[in-house]
């Protein structure tokens, strides 16, 4: 057993050397073993020209796009420079700076803002590809620091999910090391511990294993154990990261679950695909693409309502939640409605029904003209969509007998096609009874009596309204005589004042 | 085998252990091979007609449009309480509530301008990845791993046990990914990991109408905004985002460009376009009248994933909450990025702007929500 992993582990650290070794070979088998389970799932591979390698469960850890920013940076042309640098008696093996790190991605990446750079870098080694040689918290520093590659052998996406097995046998590896730069942390030490309580009954297999790949790593070149060593490490500082570190190992479990049983998806994808192809040539050919221009639509929306976004805007008084200030969702909670709210309304009939003062102020308008059973038959439709399906029949009815049986009190006027199906459909009834009368009546509310509304002197009123800000009587004064004097009312003066002394009472 | 694997997508195959299996696995293999080379063959036809009719992309027509100033946020409060990573939030129609959720099973109610909370409710299962606030406010609905989505009524009473008055609305056969609100307290859409959509009673618990097209998880909704609207969209795990019609419960139009799993979709506040983010890094942008992708957020920088998506107000800024701990702030119209926010210490799982625009939550996997504004 103990040649066994001495064998086991000699061949990791020869493949780990590989410094060339391709980690993403296309068209490639991948085969991977679940211990847990014991079965064979055989996974192939192919990239296309529209979906590169997404199902892939190597990048269910990390994005595929960063080994591709990796392999770039490793380039012998344009890649970061690598060197031994001389230190005291020692020689520090295959490293860079971080400055050197932030220097190659400003140029090579578009990235204008050093902080964004750092910010990027710092994840690559929280993620493990380069890591710092003097430090088990993984981050960048825009200085001298010095940072290593990390071995392909040990990068995310091949999956790692180390045991706590594994961790202990390394934890008892190093401590068989004399030494002094690779003395255990307090924290690795607490690990060791809590590990050696934990698996107290197997403990000597643990040492077994340590002290075999402790002998391995002997034979090996000093140069070669260093580097091996601090890769190690590294990896360990990933999987086993410093409390107060983020683990980059951990995985939203809605991809994770989909990647451990990819294999119930298979047939409902294809004929869900073609079902859906199919669907989608019928749909096409409903669009009128040739005279669209939709982006001009896009365009014209943003630009009306550019002055209502508080994020490119600053909404008046103030944004509640920079000033600390609540007096803007005050003055939207009540019922006076402001100029910009009202000025709104104009822009369509949705926004009118949208806005429930709107929607009051069209219903008393449609009032006034003895019209409003359109408005009332659509919030009623409206209005059962929105119930538990228990009370649909029975509203349904009541719409029915209100607004479209035969002798109905606020009867409203559907074309005969809606009526019929609308009739037949109330003899079953559902929440989409009216479906096609309220999609006629809509038109006809946009057309006809929306228009009438905004033309209407109630709404011209309410959008001169000025805004109901707390002014005191003196500026009330001052606005009101401003008003007598633009429209030069010959009243006695007197009259006038006296005039303007009631109003402002009664404003009170 | 290794043959006719070359020719097509990722594809599975267990190792035939019975030999029988083997000749069976043949056959079925071919007649997949044969739909296969059909389906591409029709999407390649169906790509070479929309490519006839567009000639201008969003950014070249909006070239007269102006620009946006310089562009400041940070984050105005810290919602600290979760003691695991949030997965999910929504605001209150109030403006100023918000429900979020996490990986720990809690389901938290904020008074995100006081930043007190207002209820919690412990949830039976851990990763409840879905919440949404009913438009009353009197009621929130949460669900996750359990694979349904159950509705508890929000009482005055802090004392009240809320967990009692649980209702258990939807059942999926696989977890629940997203949840929402139709107009009003009585209805809830879902979306599973079973690959379906499905519209519920709530009083009831009766399935309205469920949804079916996707051909994997689907990983996210959103309604649209329009008052007589009756459609929403989807995205999920097959990079396709599909609208629905909600009456029917066909799929009336489907857009695949992402180059993997989508996380979040959301309408442009008119109602004619949408947004999606995905795990490719980018976010597009639908036009549904014109029918094919109108604008793509990408940056060489950004390699992290996109984990959700929501627009200003006026629908000119789109905000990003990426896997990279950041947020992107996207300038719609031109396509370019106007701002990058730090301030999260782990992945930002959910986003949502606020129904008045006034400010933008987003909740992370470091345990806290921010509102930005």
């Amino acid at each position: 057993m103990k040649q066994r992993a001495e064998g086991k582990y000699e061949r990791y650290v020869n493949e780990a050397l590989e410094p060339s070794r391709v980690v993403r070979q296309e068209n490639e088998p991948c085969r991977f073993i679940n211990r847990k389970k014991n079965s064979h799932i055989f996974v192939l591979l192919q990239s296309s020209p529209i979906a590169p390698l997404t199902l892939s469960p190597r990048y269910l850890f990390v994005p595929f796009q960063m080994e591709e920013v990796i392999a770039r940076m490793q380039e012998e042309k344009n890649g970061i420079p690598i060197r031994t640098v001389k230190s005291f008696l020692t020689k520090i093996p295959s490293v860079f700076s971080g400055s050197d790190i932030v220097q190659w991605m400003t140029k090579n990446l578009d990235i204008e803002d050093p902080v964004e750079a750092l910010h990027l870098g710092t994840l690559m080694a929280a993620h493990g590809y380069f890591f710092p040689i003097s430090d088990h918290v993984l981050t960048l520093k825009d200085d001298g620091t010095f940072y290593r590659f990390q071995t392909p052998y040990f990068w995310p996406s091949n999956c790692w999910e180390p045991e706590n097995t594994d961790y202990a046998v390394y934890l008892c590896k190093r401590t068989m090391q004399n030494k002094a730069r690779l003395e255990l942390a307090d924290y690795e030490a607490e690990s060791l511990a809590r590990l050696q309580r934990a698996f107290a009954r197997k403990w000597e297999f643990i040492f077994m294993q340590a002290e075999a790949q402790a002998k391995v790593d002997k034979k090996r070149d000093k140069i070669e154990r260093k580097i091996l060593d601090s890769q190690e490490r590294a990896f360990w500082d990933v999987h086993r990261p410093v409390p107060g570190c983020v683990n980059t190992t951990e995985v939203d479990i809605k991809k994770s679950s989909r990647m451990k049983d990819p294999h119930k998806t298979r047939k409902v994808r294809l004929m869900s695909r073609l079902m859906a192809k199919t669907s989608r040539e019928k749909g096409k050919s409903l669009t009128n693409n040739a005279l669209f221009s939709p982006e001009s639509s896009l365009i014209g929306y943003t630009e009306q309502y550019l002055e209502y976004d508080p994020c490119l805007t600053p909404p008046d008084p103030s944004n509640p939640w920079i000033s600390d200030d609540t007096t803007l969702w005050e003055l939207e909670a009540s019922k006076e409605p402001g100029q910009q709210r009202v000025k709104r309304w104009a822009f369509g009939i949705d926004e009118v029904l949208k806005d429930p003062v709107g929607r009051e102020q069209f219903l008393k308008f449609l009032e006034s003209e003895f019209s409003s059973e359109n408005l009332r038959f659509w919030l009623a439709v409206q209005e059962v969509k929105k119930r538990p399906i228990r009370e649909v029949p029975t509203r349904v009815q009541e719409i029915w007998q209100e607004f479209l049986a035969p002798g109905a009190p606020s009867a409203i006027n559907v074309d005969s096609k809606s009526y019929d199906k609308t009739t037949q459909n109330v003899k079953d009834p559902g929440r989409y009874a009216f479906e096609d009368a309220q999609e006629h009546i809509y038109k006809l509310m946009k057309s006809d009596s929306y228009s009438r509304f905004i033309r209407s002197s109630a709404y011209q009123e309410l959008l001169q309204a000025k805004k109901k800000v707390n002014a005191s009587p003196f500026s009330k004064l001052l606005l009101y005589s401003k008003f007598v004097f633009l429209f030069q009312i010959k009243i006695k003066g007197l009259v006038l004042t006296a005039s303007l002394c009631i109003l402002c009472f009664t404003e009170k | 085998i290794l043959f006719i694997f070359e020719q097509y997508f990722c594809h599975i195959v267990l190792s035939p252990l019975i030999p029988e299996m083997a000749t069976q696995e043949v056959q079925l293999n071919e007649t997949l091979a044969h739909l296969k080379s059909e389906s591409e063959s029709l999407k390649s036809k169906l790509e070479e007609e929309r490519a006839k009719l567009h000639d201008v992309e969003l950014h070249q027509v909006a070239e007269k449009v102006e620009g946006l100033g310089q562009f400041v946020m940070k984050t105005r409060r810290t919602l600290k309480g979760h003691g695991n990573k949030v997965l999910c939030m929504d605001w209150c129609k109030d403006k100023r509530r918000i429900v979020s959720s996490s990986q720990d099973g809690k389901v938290i109610v904020w008074d995100a301008f006081t930043t007190n909370k207002e209820h919690a409710v412990t949830m039976p299962c851990t990763w409840v990845m879905a919440c949404a606030y009913a438009p009353s406010g009197c009621a929130v609905a949460c669900g996750g791993l359990d694979n349904k989505c159950s509705v508890y009524p929000l009482s005055l009473d802090k004392n009240e046990n809320l967990a009692a008055k649980k209702k258990s609305v939807a059942m999926h056969t696989n977890y629940l990914s997203a949840c929402s609100f139709t107009n009003s307290d009585m209805q809830i859409l879902t979306s599973s990991g079973d690959g379906t959509c499905a519209l519920w009673d709530v009083e009831s618990g009766q399935l309205l109408q469920s949804f079916h097209g996707h051909a994997a998880d689907v990983l996210c909704l959103d309604l649209a905004p329009s008052e007589t609207g009756n459609t929403f969209v989807s995205g999920g795990c097959d990079k396709k985002a599909n609208v629905w019609d909600m009456r029917s419960g066909q799929c009336i139009q489907s857009f695949e460009t992402h180059e993997s799993d989508i996380n979040s979709v959301r309408y442009y506040p008119s109602g004619d376009a949408f947004a999606s983010g995905s795990d490719d890094a980018t976010c597009r942008l639908y036009d549904l009248r014109a029918d094919r992708e109108v604008a793509i957020y990408s940056k060489e920088s950004i390699i992290f994933g996109v984990s959700s998506v929501d627009f200003s107000l006026s629908g000119r800024l789109l905000f990003g909450g990426y896997n990279d701990y950041t947020i992107n702030v996207w300038d719609v119209l031109k396509g370019t990025r106007v701002s990058i926010l730090f301030g999260h210490e782990n992945r930002v799982s959910t986003l949502r702007v606020s129904p008045d625009g006034t400010a933008f939550s987003t909740g992370s996997w470091d345990h806290t929500l921010r509102i930005w504004a």
